[in-house]
């Protein structure tokens, strides 16, 4: 139940390496004598229990679970629960239907969001992560000071940007004053202000995440790649084309899932920097699915919605797939 | 200044288009300011929260803003930590044992799993790695209305339980884990099981000490991630004493709307672990985190 914008690290993890590994763990020789060494009837089992129960009550569960919910008329607050089939979602597909409406406002809300957040926390962190690519004196504080609003977590880095960007006693909009800029922009009660506010936030507090990752693949490429594109007459633009990007390729794709996962799921800046405002305009879907199901209590409506919003990011993620697919020469 | 600039001027005309260690040097210079200017743009926010903490009312709202606060003050921090509606010491504690608690119970299940799935073999294996390695790609929002009705049904809404063990089942931590187990000499647990060693034994005083690096860096970014996690604890603990510091500040927003002298001492507060915690564990924090994009 990853929640806040910037899927936690409990929650990431996996590149084509490890599918490859998982694939061949049944039928690679050494992989299965190795394992044999250790086998035995109910240990495996016992093992893993514990984690299995966690994991069939609170993640394979629900996850079917919430289907069923999202095909009756589930009011949590009231004793009957009548199954409706797929009205539910075909209310989300019917303008005349009263959440047709904010649904919508709030997927373009998060479209909007993923739109500009994505592409920056993709570029940006890679950015860093070069410059910060090679042996200099005070690199890992550098690394450890960009890195460090990642661990503060979302409510302190909203609730302190909320203060800093205040319409009036601001710090933003006195440095802007003071650069002869506009000086009373309102960055959390007007678009497009607040779309540059909630992505900028966003931006500063992850940007070291992924450039950290970042940092670790770029470490990964090995030296003699380098030196023999520049044997061959490689300038620095086509070394970075030729060895760069394509030795950083399944880091690319792992980022740019994380990436995707978590801006889809903003929440916490939108909830505390612009509660929405101005009217629904900033509330996101998971926001809105949150509100509707745990608020007014409407949990078919909104069973229903969070299953149309993973099959679209489901669809997205076979995209990126697609997209950082190895290519053959 | 007259003198030092002279000689450099003159030899200016003779001097010949930059050579390439001085131009490495220049580039070298480039970069600190670079990387400077960043760094000032993450850690003045954060000062600037620590400094805005100490001052009075009138002195957080006033214009234009002062670095240093001309008399400092914890009347911020007396007051949000005696407002009976914002009890912030209690969601402080609260904070504590839920992290703590799921942290321990992540390290826990996570390693017992990841054990038999990188050395055992047995039927159903793959099926179960599999599962737990397709959840990662499963969007969280999916959960949040089930979970609630499940949690609601163990009557754990409103306790720290509902925030400690539903997100416990980390598919990252048992695959994390596998790949460090797999990377473990498999000469010493053969050599144990010679010794009359049998699994649990082998698991206990062989892998389990091997792995503390691994161990370590799990359960520090398990502490984290719950310490910081925040859709969750606003909507499933609601009375004031149940809350968690991040949920809490939320409460305390609402409370006091432009109040920013009382809303940066209660960051404050949120922050000073997390950050005691990065500054010791540093390395751990880091190393987790790059190593989840090369291996997962």
């Amino acid at each position: 139940m990853t929640t806040s914008a910037a899927p936690l690290p409990a929650a990431r993890g996996t590149d084509q390496r490890d599918d490859e590994q998982l694939s061949s763990t049944g039928s690679d020789p050494t992989a299965s004598r190795r394992s044999a060494t250790l086998s035995g009837g109910a240990a495996p089992w016992l093992f893993l229990t514990p984690y299995l129960v966690l994991f069939l009550a609170f993640v394979v569960g629900p996850a079917i679970y919430g289907f069923w919910i999202s095909l009756h008329d589930y009011d949590y607050t009231l004793p009957g629960k009548p199954f409706v089939g797929l009205d539910n979602y075909q209310k989300l597909f019917s303008s005349d239907s009263v959440t047709f409406e904010p649904f919508w406002m709030s997927m373009k809300a998060t479209g909007i969001f993923m739109l500009f957040s994505v592409p920056l926390l993709l570029v940006i962190p890679l950015l860093v992560a070069l410059v910060m690519n090679s042996r200099f004196r005070g690199r890992n504080l550098f690394r450890a000071i960009y890195f460090a609003p990642y661990v503060l977590g979302v409510a302190v880095v909203a609730v302190l940007w909320r203060f800093l960007l205040d319409a009036n006693i601001g710090l933003v909009n006195q440095l802007l004053g003071g650069l002869g800029l506009p000086d009373d922009t309102a960055w959390l009660t007007a678009t497009p202000a607040a779309w540059v506010a909630l992505v900028g936030v966003t931006v500063w507090w992850t940007l070291g995440f992924n450039a950290v990752i970042y940092l670790a693949g770029l470490q990964d490429i090995p030296a003699e790649l380098y030196e023999a594109a520049r044997v061959d007459g490689a300038n620095r633009s086509q070394s970075f084309r030729h060895v760069t990007l394509p030795g950083l390729r399944p880091v690319l794709a792992f980022v740019t899932m994380v990436t995707i996962i978590a801006s889809a799921n903003m929440f916490g800046q939108s909830y505390l920097m612009t509660r929405g405002a101005p009217g629904i305009e900033t509330k996101t879907a998971i926001y809105y699915i949150a509100d509707t199901g745990l608020k007014s209590f409407q949990m078919g409506d909104a069973a229903a919605m969070s299953y149309l919003l993973t099959v679209v990011l489901m669809l997205l993620s076979v995209a990126v797939f697609w997209l950082f697919r190895e290519r053959k020469a | 200044m007259a003198t030092q600039t002279a000689p450099a001027a003159a030899a200016t005309p003779a001097q010949p288009p930059p050579s390439p260690p001085r131009r490495a040097a220049r580039s070298a210079a480039a970069r600190y300011v670079a990387l400077v200017a960043l760094g000032l743009l993450f850690v003045s926010p954060l000062l600037f929260m620590f400094v805005t903490s100490f001052k009075s009312r009138i002195e957080a709202a006033a214009v234009p803003p002062t670095w240093i606060p001309k008399d400092p003050t914890l009347q911020a921090y007396d007051s949000i930590l005696n407002a009976s509606g914002t009890p912030v010491l209690r969601w402080f504690v609260n904070s504590m044992i839920a992290a703590t608690s799921h942290s321990i119970l992540v390290v826990c299940t996570a390693a017992l799993a990841a054990y038999p799935l990188a050395r055992m073999s047995f039927r159903g294996k793959n099926v179960v790695f599999g599962l737990i390695v397709a959840t990662l790609f499963v969007p969280p929002v999916i959960l949040i209305i089930p979970n609630y009705l499940i949690v609601g049904e163990l009557k754990w809404l409103d306790t720290l339980a509902a925030v400690v063990v539903p997100t416990a089942a980390s598919a990252f931590g048992v695959f994390f884990l596998r790949q460090f187990f797999l990377t473990l000499p498999l000469e010493l647990e053969e050599a144990a099981r010679l010794d009359g060693a049998n699994t649990w034994q082998i698991f206990r005083r062989v892998v389990l000490p091997l792995s503390k690096p691994a161990l370590v860096t799990l359960a520090v970014l398990a502490f984290l991630t719950n310490w910081n996690d925040f859709l969750w604890p606003v909507y499933v603990l609601f009375s004031p004493e149940a809350q968690t510091l991040p949920a809490g500040l939320s409460t305390l927003q609402s409370a006091n709307n432009v109040r920013y002298d009382l809303l940066m001492a209660g960051a404050v507060i949120a922050s000073v672990p997390v950050l005691i915690l990065y500054v010791v564990s540093q390395r751990f924090i880091i190393e987790g985190v790059s190593r989840s994009g090369l291996k997962g």
